[in-house]
Formats: structure tokens, C-alpha cells, sequence
């Protein structure tokens, strides 16, 4: 483990392959050897047209999904060798989801919804933690709505919630799949705007799939997966 | 605050309340399960515990008699050679169990021994004016023989007192000589005769029983059937009624009399009440079969659900073996609370037959009783099913792979 060195790679990805349906006449490779590191505190956009396999890299860095070739280091530890309760634990601790269809659990209210991760991890929910969900939940502007259920919020104020939830486990890496993919303009420039916010509070290093050329100029970096290849990776230039 | 299980318990609760509809018809199901197991179980009880009390309040549970009289060969049959014999059995004699005094206190020196009777019966006449009965004489000591058969429960008229010159009869046997408790009456034998005066009437349960008997002290039966001291037979009544057979067999090895348990003197009532048990098993087999499949289905169907939610937990760090316990505590719950409401059910249905099924005759059939470790034995095994049912969908649910479930 390399967590002490602040300069050194959360993410270091080398000559990664993905196939599905190995050894069946439909094998097909998604991903074709991509390298990509990921530092502390970088906020990066993911870009690429449907089918070039930005989900599935997306999965990947997030521990959903294996590769089928190459190596992936997480904080410098190598995760291709651990079991499924291995990686379990690290996406308890070491990562947040923020899915494009929120993805909140119907029965529980929007405080629940941010407490489950604690919940899940000790049992039990106690006040400090209570606290920090609610100050999470007022920061991302519901301090209003915490009693309420997803049901009877609108398609933003969930994704505020799935945003506030990532982050309750303080990990040092959000992954965002199309967060603002669901929502219109000006709830999209809301919930964009909340990420960098919380980037920039907590230094908190975000990969963002997205679709929106608008979003992605606002990132501080942009890779282009391209037919399972990155096409491009460059940091976004502001205008001066 | 106990963290014990927290989230599953938690998030299975939810999962419930949210299928609200689907919940409450498997409770429901479940509920009605445990009733008809419970109830059945309740009332074959009641059944059984009444039939054998009718049963063996009129007999012993274990008796003791002489060995029969049997005909002995004139000499032993040679090894190498057949004989061929044609035997008349020997008619049996009335003969006292030999050396009964002393074998008294041996048998209720036996743990599970709660009374031993001695008696003298044999077979006479009630005469009484122009009227002669056939009759079943018994002579007992009063005390011991109450506690073989409660004889004094059974007093339907009189006060039952034993003193020499005294009789407790039968009650149709009373109706048929015409005689009333003080009056007179005469008991004769193939030897001797002798005037008693009757003290009680009783009703043994069975008319043919009430239409011959006569029980008078033992002294008086030993010298009206000629048997002075002796006793034909010891009537032993047990604790626990259905250690009878193994108590007898073990007495047959010990002791060289005829020893005989109720069930080998009832062999068609022990077949029938087999029977009530092993269909009454069979019922409750079939019905915990159907509570499980309902448990088991209405699960499966909440898997396929909660995919989706599934997925979430699992990509948030949810383990495997989370999955899994939300889906168990579900069916634990489902279980638990149908069980309760079942018991309640069964107690209700109880209460039921008791108050309002009655026999012909205006009174109620028997009592039943729903006992408290019948309905928590049940309300277990109800609990346990309910989370047997969940091991298959929660394993399905566990299985599922995060990435897939929530691309749906």
C-alpha cells in the first residue's frame, strides 16, 4: 500500500482487457489493453461515443466487474488476485457510485438512503454519524427533505441524495456514471456544479462518464474511450 | 444499541413493508398453516388423552396374573426321534399369584410404579328375591384400588365404603336386581354364599362392566371363592401410561407370571390411535410443505423485484452474506409473526370447539387444550421453515452480480 504518498497514482490501470463471453462463439473484447493512471484530487471526465466501453471501464475502476487481461492497482494495492469479499470491502471503503438513475433504495428516506453504507458497514447507525449524514445532506441542499422518500423527490433532489450518499464513507474516489444524463439543463448544471463543489472541499478525485461536451469542458481532465481504446487524454484547457 | 444483524434486519423489514400486499398474504398464509397444525394437533391431543382416559380409567395399566395351567409332557422328547402328540388344553383353574405379600412392595418400590392393587376375582351369582344375576365378583382392598381406577369418582350414588359385609355394585346391575344403596342382597359362588349390604352404586364407564360387577373386600372374595390369602391377581397403575409395554416386558423377564401391559389387552385402540398419529404427522408434514413452497415463492418472486436495490447494496459494499441474511431474517420474520398470529388463531379454535361443539347428549365433546409447549414447538418449526423457505432465493439473491443487476 502506497496511501501516505498524496503524489502517487489512486488508480493505475496497465494493459487492460476486457472479454465477455470467453470461449463462446460470441467472445467479444471490449477493452483492448488501455493504460490510464488517476491521481488524488483529479476530476476527470470520461467521454466517448455509445458501445466504446466507458461502463465497463467504469465498472471496472469500481470494482464491479474483473479484467480479463492486465493489471489494475488501487491505491497501490493490486486487486486482480482478491476474492469477491476482498473487493466488496474496498468498494465499502474506498469508493462511491453515483449512478445515472440515482438508484436509491424506494423504502428508505433520503437520510436513510445516505446512512445505509454506515449501516451496512458496523450494523448500526450512531449519532456522530447521523450528524455527518445530515450535514451531508444539508450541503448538498436538502436539509429540507431528509425525511422524505426518493418517490417524493424530484429527479435532482435524488441525485443530490446519491451524490451525498457516495460520500459518506469519506472514500477517496467518486465514480460517476452519467449523473446528469436523466435530469434537464438546469438540474444538470445544478448536480455538475455540487460534484466540483465537493471536489473541491474534500478533495475528493471524481471520474465522470458523461455525454455532455458542456460538463466535460468543466473537468479538469478528459479521456476519450474510443472503440474500447482511449482516443484521447488531456487535461481541459479554461480559456484565459 | 446492538449492532447484532442491524442492516439485515433493517433493510428486510423495508423490503417487507414495501411489498406490503405480497407480506401480508404470505403472513396470512402462514398464519393459517400454523392454526390448522396447531388446532389439529390440539384436538388429536384431546382426542386421544380423552379415549385413553375412558379407556384405562376402568382397567390397569399393567396386570399380573398366575401362569395358565399347561400340560406338561410325560417325558422329554428324544433328540433323534418325532413324536407325535395330540394335547387338550387344561381348563385353567382360579389359583392365587403365589407369594403376592412379598412381591407387593417389590413392585411399588418401582420408580414409575404409582399404585399396585391386590385382588381375588372370579365369577357368581347376585340373587336377590326372585331375581339371580351373573356377575364379575372382585375383592379389593378399597384404598389401593381407588388409586388403580378412581373408583371413587365413578360413585354415582352411595358412598364408597368397604367393610366386611359390604359391596359396591354396578350400576345396571343395581337396576337389574332392584336393589338401592343399604339394601341386601345375596352373592353366591360354586362353594359358598354370602349376604352384603350395598354401599354404593358405580358407573365404570362401560354398561357391560356396570351390568356385572361387584366388588366386595378382599377378605370376603378370598373366602367366597375359596382362595384364603390368596390373590388371582395385582393390578399396577403407572405414572406415565405409555411406559406400560416396556415395564411389562421388563417384569416378564424378572418374573415368571403372566404379565400383560393395556396396550397388549387393547391392541385395536393402540392400531386406531397409531393411526390418528401418523395421519395427524402426515397433515402437519403437508401443510409445513405448503407454508415453505408460499414462503419460498412469494421470496423468489422479491428477488426478481429487488434486483435492481440488490445491485446497489452490492456495488456500496454490501457482502454476499448480507444478501443472503436479509433475504433469511425476511423468512424468519415472516415465520415469526405468521406463527404468532397462527397460534392466536388455533387458541381462538379451541376456544370454539370448547364452548360451542357439543355431543348429543347437551355437554361438550371433550376437552381440548392448546398447551403452551405444543404452540411454541409449533411457532419453532414454523420460524425454522420460514427460513429453510428463504435459503434458496437469498442464495439467488447473494449470487447476483452487481454490474448486471443494476444495468436493468
Amino acid at each position: 500500500m502506497n496511501q501516505s504518498n498524496a503524489s502517487s497514482a489512486l488508480i493505475e490501470l496497465n494493459g487492460v482487457r476486457k472479454r465477455y463471453n470467453v470461449g463462446l462463439p460470441n467472445e467479444a473484447e471490449v477493452l483492448h489493453g488501455l493504460d490510464l493512471r488517476v491521481k488524488r484530487g483529479e476530476f476527470i471526465a470520461l467521454i466517448g461515443p455509445s458501445g466504446s466501453g466507458k461502463s465497463t471501464l467504469l465498472n471496472i475502476i469500481g470494482l464491479l466487474e474483473r479484467v480479463t487481461a492486465g493489471n489494475y492497482r488501487l491505491q497501490g494495492e493490486e486487486v486482480n488476485s482478491l476474492d469477491d469479499a476482498g473487493l466488496t470491502l474496498r468498494r465499502r471503503t474506498s469508493l462511491g457510485f453515483v449512478f445515472q438513475f440515482h438508484h436509491l433504495l424506494p423504502a428508505f428516506s433520503a437520510l436513510e438512503n445516505v446512512t445505509l453504507p454506515v449501516l451496512m458497514a458496523e450494523g448500526r447507525v450512531g449519532a456522530k454519524q447521523l450528524e455527518h449524514a445530515r450535514e451531508l445532506l444539508a450541503a448538498v441542499g436538502l436539509a429540507q427533505a431528509m425525511d422524505k422518500r426518493p418517490s417524493e423527490l424530484s429527479g435532482g433532489m435524488q441525485q443530490r441524495v446519491a451524490i451525498a450518499r457516495s460520500l459518506v464513507m469519506a472514500p477517496p474516489l467518486v465514480l460517476a456514471d452519467e449523473p446528469t444524463g436523466n435530469l434537464d439543463t438546469a438540474s444538470s448544471d445544478d448536480v455538475f456544479f455540487l460534484l466540483r463543489r465537493m471536489h473541491a472541499e474534500r478533495g475528493i478525485s471524481f471520474v465522470v462518464v458523461t455525454h455532455d461536451p458542456r460538463l466535460a469542458a468543466r473537468c479538469d481532465r478528459t479521456v476519450e474511450l474510443i472503440d474500447g481504446r482511449i482516443a484521447r487524454d488531456e487535461p481541459v484547457v479554461y480559456p484565459a | 444499541m446492538n449492532a447484532w444483524l442491524g442492516f439485515e434486519r433493517r433493510v428486510a423489514l423495508r423490503f417487507l413493508r414495501e411489498g406490503r400486499m405480497q407480506t401480508l398474504l404470505i403472513i396470512v398464509g402462514v398464519a393459517a398453516g400454523v392454526a390448522v397444525i396447531a388446532y389439529i394437533s390440539a384436538l388429536i391431543n384431546g382426542l386421544q388423552s380423552n379415549t385413553l382416559a375412558k379407556t384405562l380409567g376402568a382397567q390397569a395399566h399393567i396386570t399380573l396374573r398366575s401362569p395358565d395351567d399347561v400340560v406338561l409332557p410325560a417325558r422329554p422328547t428324544l433328540p433323534q426321534g418325532t413324536a407325535l402328540t395330540e394335547t387338550q388344553p387344561r381348563a385353567q383353574r382360579l389359583r392365587s399369584v403365589v407369594n403376592w405379600q412379598a412381591l407387593l412392595p417389590l413392585l411399588e418400590g418401582h420408580d414409575n410404579v404409582a399404585a399396585v392393587s391386590p385382588l381375588v376375582s372370579g365369577s357368581g351369582l347376585a340373587l336377590r328375591g326372585e331375581a339371580a344375576q351373573a356377575i364379575a365378583l372382585m375383592g379389593v382392598d378399597l384404598d389401593r384400588y381407588d388409586r388403580i381406577v378412581g373408583l371413587r369418582s365413578k360413585v354415582v350414588s352411595g358412598s364408597a365404603r368397604l367393610s366386611p359385609g359390604e359391596a359396591i355394585l354396578g350400576r345396571e346391575l343395581a337396576s337389574d336386581l332392584g336393589v338401592r344403596v343399604g339394601d341386601r342382597l345375596t352373592l353366591q359362588t360354586g362353594l359358598v354364599s354370602d349376604s352384603v349390604r350395598v354401599t354404593a352404586l358405580v358407573d365404570l364407564g362401560v354398561k357391560d362392566l356396570n351390568r356385572r360387577t361387584v366388588i366386595v373386600p378382599l377378605r370376603a372374595a378370598q373366602s367366597l371363592l375359596g382362595l384364603p390369602g390368596g390373590a388371582t391377581g395385582l393390578d399396577l397403575a403407572l405414572k406415565n401410561v405409555w411406559t406400560a409395554q416396556a415395564l411389562a416386558e421388563d417384569l416378564r423377564r424378572q418374573f415368571p407370571y403372566k404379565i400383560e401391559s393395556w396396550q397388549e389387552n387393547n391392541a385395536q385402540l393402540v392400531s386406531a390411535l397409531n393411526a390418528q398419529s401418523v395421519s395427524t404427522a402426515i397433515i402437519r408434514g403437508v401443510v409445513l410443505v405448503v407454508v415453505v413452497l408460499g414462503i419460498a415463492s412469494v421470496l423468489v418472486v422479491s428477488v426478481v423485484q429487488k434486483r435492481r436495490e440488490i445491485g446497489i447494496l452490492r456495488a456500496m459494499g454490501t457482502t454476499r452474506r448480507q444478501i443472503l441474511r436479509v433475504f433469511l431474517v425476511q423468512g424468519a420474520v415472516v415465520g415469526a409473526v405468521g406463527s404468532v398470529l397462527g397460534i392466536a388463531l388455533a387458541v381462538l379454535l379451541v376456544w370454539l370447539f370448547t364452548h360451542f361443539v357439543r355431543g348429543s347428549d347437551g355437554l361438550p365433546l371433550f376437552a381440548i387444550t392448546l398447551p403452551l409447549a405444543t404452540a411454541l414447538q409449533v411457532a419453532f418449526i414454523a420460524t425454522l421453515c420460514g427460513v429453510l423457505a428463504a435459503i434458496a432465493p437469498a442464495r439467488r439473491a447473494a449470487a447476483m452480480d452487481p454490474a448486471q443487476a443494476i444495468r436493468i
